[in-house]
């Protein structure tokens, strides 16, 4: 029997890949639980694009102070060392290439690193690009966390996207809840899988040809 | 002698007619001139174009005056409400009553501030191969395509801030600037609310914004 990853252990399998001494923004759903598993001895900066610049540990009910929110409307902290700016600077690091990675949500990915995270093209439900696109631009490079198929199966990693693009060529890597895929300019390349999970069966969620790394490891994550 | 401080929403406000174009701080409900923007309901004004973030959550400012079909316009990057129930806004735009601009968050930002700063606007890779970009010009740079994004300027401003003096010089709080101190910059009149109001001058080390973006100072106590 295969168990795909749950939500906390796709940021913790994230997670693990944040570099020490880097500049971070995580994205709303998934990506902002990346923060709770970056490894204690790596020194990291979390970035919110309404202008905190050292996200701290989610506050104690009695520390919350109401000016203090993240980019989800979440109520925060200020890191030692954090500071405060305003959408122009918070920006300006996001499109200037300041921010070392991104970690995203997306509906879709393509192949060739396009992807959708932006307009679900809902009935009843408006756009909402927020930093989105600025991110992908900006980001030096962009990660995404996604589940590996829709609820009903349908593959997330495709040939072309079919929801409207956030960018063209931006993602680099793909943490699912059942593989660590990376996209290469010869297309995606499986790097970690599930444990049980065969290269065929992979193949089979996904709606573009995979490749599969010489050394492809296990996907593991402890229980959380 | 310089005073820009006055006595009631009214004066804030005055001067403000059919068709203005309007923009309104805020993120996440912080920062929000939740005081100014019920003011302006009271005056009555209608066809109103919009600059903010968000088009408003439910029980927010922007909401309301939406609601109350004062707006035909709104400039923002987010359009979608949080929860099930449907927003004023995706009401009214689903029903084709309403305008929308959708524009990426940062590049809304730096509209603002071309606006402000007098530039007509900036090419940015922001939206590139997005239907963000559709009917842009778009031009090459060093290898890189960039599309042309104009500048926002407005009739008012109005922001909330945590400080002012009567000179109009602000100090903000938290996430609290967000997208204040620049659309203080590129209105013809900006009027702001503050949560104190100082009668001597503000610690010219510490200042956000300089008094010469604002007009008006209002004291509405009462948090971010």
């Amino acid at each position: 029997m295969i168990k795909p990853l749950t939500r906390n252990q796709m940021a913790w399998r994230a997670a693990q890949d944040v570099a020490d001494r880097s500049y971070v923004n995580l994205g709303i759903g998934i990506p902002v639980l990346v923060a709770n598993y970056i490894p204690r001895e790596r020194s990291v900066m979390l970035q919110s694009e309404n202008g905190i610049l050292g996200i701290g540990p989610a506050p104690a009910k009695a520390d919350i102070d109401p000016y203090f929110v993240d980019a989800g409307g979440q109520k925060v902290s200020l890191a030692h060392g954090g500071m405060l700016t305003d959408s122009v600077g918070a920006f300006t690091m996001i499109t200037g290439g300041h921010i070392d990675v991104t970690l995203l949500g997306a509906f879709q990915v393509g192949y060739n690193g396009d992807f959708a995270n932006w307009d679900a093209k809902l009935p009843n439900k408006g756009p909402l690009v927020g930093g989105a696109m600025d991110l992908a631009a900006g980001a030096r490079e962009v990660r995404l966390i996604m589940a590996h198929t829709t609820r009903e199966g349908e593959p997330r990693l495709v040939a072309a996207c079919t929801y409207p693009l956030t960018a063209r060529g931006r993602a680099s890597r793909i943490y699912t809840d059942l593989a660590v895929v990376d996209v290469t300019p010869s297309g995606f390349v499986v790097r970690e899988m599930v444990e049980g999970m065969s290269a065929g069966a992979l193949a089979a969620k996904s709606g573009a040809p995979l490749a599969f790394a010489s050394d492809c490891k296990t996907l593991a994550a402890p229980d959380l | 002698m310089f005073d820009k401080r006055v006595e009631t929403a009214a004066e804030a406000l005055a001067g403000v007619k059919d068709g203005d174009a309007i923009m309104l701080s805020g993120f996440q409900r912080i920062g929000v001139p939740d005081h100014l923007i019920m003011a302006l309901i009271e005056t009555g004004v209608k066809g109103l174009t919009v600059i903010a973030n968000s088009t408003g959550a439910h029980g927010s400012g922007i909401a309301k005056l939406v609601a109350a079909g004062r707006v035909e316009r709104i400039v923002a990057s987010s359009a979608r409400g949080q929860g099930a129930e449907m927003t004023p806004f995706e009401m009214a735009w689903f029903a084709g009553k309403i305008g929308l601009e959708l524009v990426p968050q940062g590049s809304f930002a730096e509209r603002i501030r071309a606006g402000g700063a007098g530039h007509a606007g900036f090419y940015t890779p922001v939206a590139v191969g997005t239907d963000l970009a559709a009917g842009k010009e778009e031009r090459r740079f060093g290898g890189r395509d960039y599309i042309l994004e104009t500048a926002l300027t407005a009739d008012f401003a109005m922001l909330r801030a945590e400080r002012g003096d009567r000179y109009g010089n602000l100090v903000f709080r938290g996430s609290q600037a967000n997208f204040g101190p620049v659309m203080a910059t590129a209105a013809k009149i900006t009027a702001v609310e503050v949560n104190h109001l100082e009668e001597d001058a503000l610690d010219p080390h510490g200042i956000h914004t300089p008094g010469i973006f604002v007009d008006r100072v209002l004291h509405v106590p009462g948090g971010a």
